[in-house]
C-alpha cells in the first residue's frame, strides 16, 4: 500500500559542487536548493556554471566533489522511474531534427504512462499551429516551445527549464509564463536559467546568482535586491500612473520630483522593478569578476567598477 | 491548461509521473527512428537506391562472380552485405551524430528512455529497416532470376545478426568520436571503400593475394565470404566467421570505452 504523504522536503539540494573541464572550474562550491510548488531563478552571466549545475542535477554531468540531491535520489545513478519525475529542458534542445514537431511530442508523451494530454499541451503552447513541420526547420522560439513541452508532458515533480523564454514573441512568452506559474501551484518545483529580469521578477519565487562557480546571492527577488542595493541610499519605487494626460506628463513629473525634494531625495523616473534587480545583477557581477583594464592585466575599467562586498561591509 | 495536476484531485495517484513500460519506451524509439530513416531522401538512397544500383550491376556486369554460381546469387550476397553496412554503419553514423551534436543525446538521458533504451531502440530500428531492404531487395531479385535456397537463407541468419551488431558499433563508434561534419565524410567515404575494394562486391579470392590476406581481415571481407556460402554456394570459411565475431565484440567494447554522449 503506498501512503500518500506530502513530502516537504526541498526538491533540489546542491552542496559544496566542485566540477572542472580540464583546467577551466566550472562549479567551485556551489551549494543551492530549491523547493517544492516554487520557481528559483538561477542567474548569472553566460558562464558562470548555471548550465553546468543543472547538468550535474539532471545526472548528465558527474561533480568533482560534493554532493546533489534530487526529489532526493542521486541523479547520477537516476532510474527511469526518478527521471520520470524530472522533466528537462535542456539549452540546445535536444529536438531530433528529422522528426515532425507533433510526431516528437506523441513520442516524448510515450515514454511516460499517464503524460498530460498531447493536443492540449500543443494547442497551449501554439505548437499545433507548427505540428507537422519537420524540427529541423523551425524557427529558435518554435524549438523553445517544443522543448519546453517535452519537458513538462510527463507531469513532472521537478522541471529544469534552461532559458525557457528565449526567442519567444511577447505573446508567447506571456502564455508560458502563465504555464509556468500553473506548474508551481500545483506543487511542481521549477528550477530555471534566464537572462531576462522580466520573467524572473515576474515568475521567480526565490534567486540565486552565480557567478564563477558559486553563489553569490540567495534569497527571494525583494531580499535579493534588498541586501545587495548600491551604497548610495537609491530606492526603487515602481508606479503606474492611469489615466493622466499626456500632455500633463512633464506636470505629473515636476510635481513628483518636487514632493521627492520635500524628503530630501532624488528623483529618477525611469526603472522598475526589472531594471533594479538588473543593476544588483549587474553591480553583483562586476564585483566578483571585475574586467580586463585597457592592458589587459585584468585591473578594474575606470568606468565599470562598483562598490565591492567588502566595501557594503 | 494551467493547472495541470490538481493536488485535489482524487486520481492524483494515477497521474503521478512514471515511466511507460520497458518495452513501450524502446518500441517508440524504434518507431521513431525507423519512421525518421525511411521518411529522409537521403537515408533511402543510402539504404535502397544504393544496394539496388549494385544488385542491377553485378547482375549484368562479369564482375564479382563465382566459377559455376548463377550471377543472380552472387550479385545477391553482394547486395544484402552492401544493405547491411548502409543501415548499420552509414545511416546510423549520420543519425547519431547529428543527434549527438543537436543534444538529443544529453535530452535522451534525462528521459525514462535513458542512455540504454536509446540504444535497444536504434537497435531496433536497424533491424527493422533492414527487414524492409531485404523485402524490397528481395523482389527485385526474384523479378531478375533469384530462386533462394531456404537453407542458405537460414543460414545468413546469424551472419545477418553478427554483421549488424559489428557494423552498428563501428557507426556508433564513427558517431560517437568524431565532429559530425567528418562523421559525414567519414561514413560515407568508408562505405563506398568497403563495398568497392573491402570485400563484399567482389570475393577476396579475385584480390591480389596479398590485398585478399587484407580484406579477410576486414568485417566486410569476412561478411561478404559468408554470405557468399550461404547464398551463392561459397566456400565457408571458419575464420570470416571468427573474424566478424572478432569484429562485433570489438566494436561493442570500443563504443563502450570511447563513444562519447555530448560534443563538448
Amino acid at each position: 500500500m503506498v501512503c500518500a504523504m506530502e513530502d516537504h522536503s526541498p526538491a533540489l539540494v546542491a552542496d559544496d559542487l566542485t566540477l572542472s573541464y580540464g583546467s577551466v572550474r566550472a562549479l567551485d562550491g556551489l551549494s543551492l536548493s530549491a523547493e517544492r510548488g516554487a520557481v528559483t531563478a538561477l542567474l548569472g552571466p553566460n558562464g558562470a556554471g548555471k548550465t553546468s549545475a543543472i547538468s550535474c542535477a539532471t545526472g548528465l554531468l558527474r561533480p568533482d566533489a560534493g554532493g546533489v540531491r534530487v526529489l532526493g535520489a542521486d541523479p547520477w545513478r537516476s532510474s527511469p522511474q526518478h527521471r520520470a519525475r524530472v522533466g528537462v529542458m535542456i539549452q540546445d534542445g535536444g529536438l531530433t531534427s528529422g522528426a515532425s514537431a507533433m510526431r516528437l511530442l506523441r513520442y516524448g508523451a510515450s515514454l511516460h504512462e499517464a503524460p498530460l494530454d498531447v493536443d492540449e499541451v500543443a494547442e497551449h503552447l501554439g505548437i499545433d499551429s507548427f505540428a507537422r513541420t519537420l524540427v529541423r526547420r523551425l524557427s529558435g522560439g518554435q524549438r523553445q516551445r517544443l522543448a519546453l513541452a517535452l519537458a513538462i508532458i510527463g507531469r513532472p515533480d521537478l522541471v529544469f527549464l534552461d532559458e525557457p523564454t528565449a526567442g519567444m514573441d511577447p505573446s508567447i512568452r506571456r502564455r508560458v509564463r502563465e504555464l509556468i506559474r500553473g506548474l508551481a501551484r500545483t506543487g511542481t518545483a521549477v528550477v530555471l536559467t534566464t537572462h531576462l529580469m522580466d520573467d524572473v521578477v515576474g515568475l521567480a519565487d526565490a534567486v540565486r546568482v552565480i557567478s564563477r562557480g558559486r553563489v553569490l546571492a540567495s534569497g527571494s527577488v525583494q531580499e535579493v535586491i534588498s541586501e545587495h542595493r548600491s551604497a548610495d541610499g537609491a530606492v526603487v519605487v515602481q508606479a503606474t500612473a492611469a489615466g493622466v494626460d499626456p500632455e500633463m506628463v512633464p506636470a505629473l513629473e515636476a510635481d513628483l520630483r518636487a514632493t521627492a525634494a520635500r524628503h530630501g531625495a532624488r528623483l529618477e523616473i525611469t526603472s522598475g522593478g526589472a531594471a533594479d534587480l538588473e543593476s544588483v545583477l549587474l553591480e553583483l557581477m562586476d564585483a566578483d569578476h571585475p574586467g580586463p583594464g585597457p592592458d589587459g592585466s585584468g585591473a578594474p575599467a575606470a568606468t565599470a567598477v562598483g562598490p565591492t562586498e567588502e566595501d557594503r561591509r | 491548461m494551467t493547472d495541470l495536476r490538481d493536488p485535489s484531485s482524487p486520481d492524483r495517484t494515477d497521474r503521478a509521473p512514471r515511466p511507460a513500460a520497458p518495452l513501450r519506451r524502446i518500441l517508440a524509439h524504434a518507431g521513431l527512428e525507423t519512421r525518421i530513416l525511411l521518411s529522409n531522401g537521403e537515408q533511402l538512397t543510402v539504404a535502397i537506391a544504393l544496394p539496388a544500383l549494385v544488385l542491377i550491376g553485378l547482375w549484368l556486369l562479369p564482375l564479382g562472380r563465382l566459377d559455376g554460381v548463377p550471377a543472380v546469387d552472387t550479385a545477391v550476397a553482394a547486395t544484402f552485405a552492401t544493405a547491411l553496412v548502409s543501415t548499420s554503419f552509414t545511416s546510423q553514423a549520420i543519425i547519431t551524430g547529428f543527434d549527438r551534436r543537436n543534444g538529443v543525446l544529453r535530452w535522451v538521458a534525462t528521459t525514462p528512455l535513458g542512455r540504454g533504451g536509446y540504444l535497444a531502440g536504434k537497435i531496433l530500428a536497424t533491424l527493422a529497416t533492414h527487414v524492409l531492404q531485404v523485402l524490397v531487395l528481395g523482389v527485385i531479385a526474384l523479378i531478375i532470376g533469384w530462386r533462394p535456397d531456404l537453407l542458405g537463407l537460414l543460414g545468413a541468419l546469424p551472419v545477418w545478426l553478427v554483421g549488424t551488431v559489428a557494423f552498428g558499433s563501428l557507426g556508433l563508434l564513427v558517431a560517437g568520436t568524431l565532429r559530425t561534419e567528418a562523421v559525414l565524410a567519414v561514413s560515407n567515404l568508408v562505405f563506398v571503400l568497403l563495398v568497392a575494394v573491402g570485400g563484399i562486391a567482389f570475393p577476396t579470392s579475385s584480390y591480389p593475394q596479398i590485398l585478399g590476406g587484407l580484406v579477410d581481415l576486414l568485417p566486410s571481407g569476412a561478411l561478404g565470404e559468408l554470405l557468399r556460402a550461404c547464398l551463392a554456394s561459397g566456400p565457408f570459411s571458419p575464420g570470416s566467421a571468427l573474424v566478424l565475431v572478432v569484429w562485433a565484440v570489438a566494436g561493442v567494447l570500443a563504443v563502450v570505452r570511447w563513444f562519447r554522449w555530448t560534443d563538448s
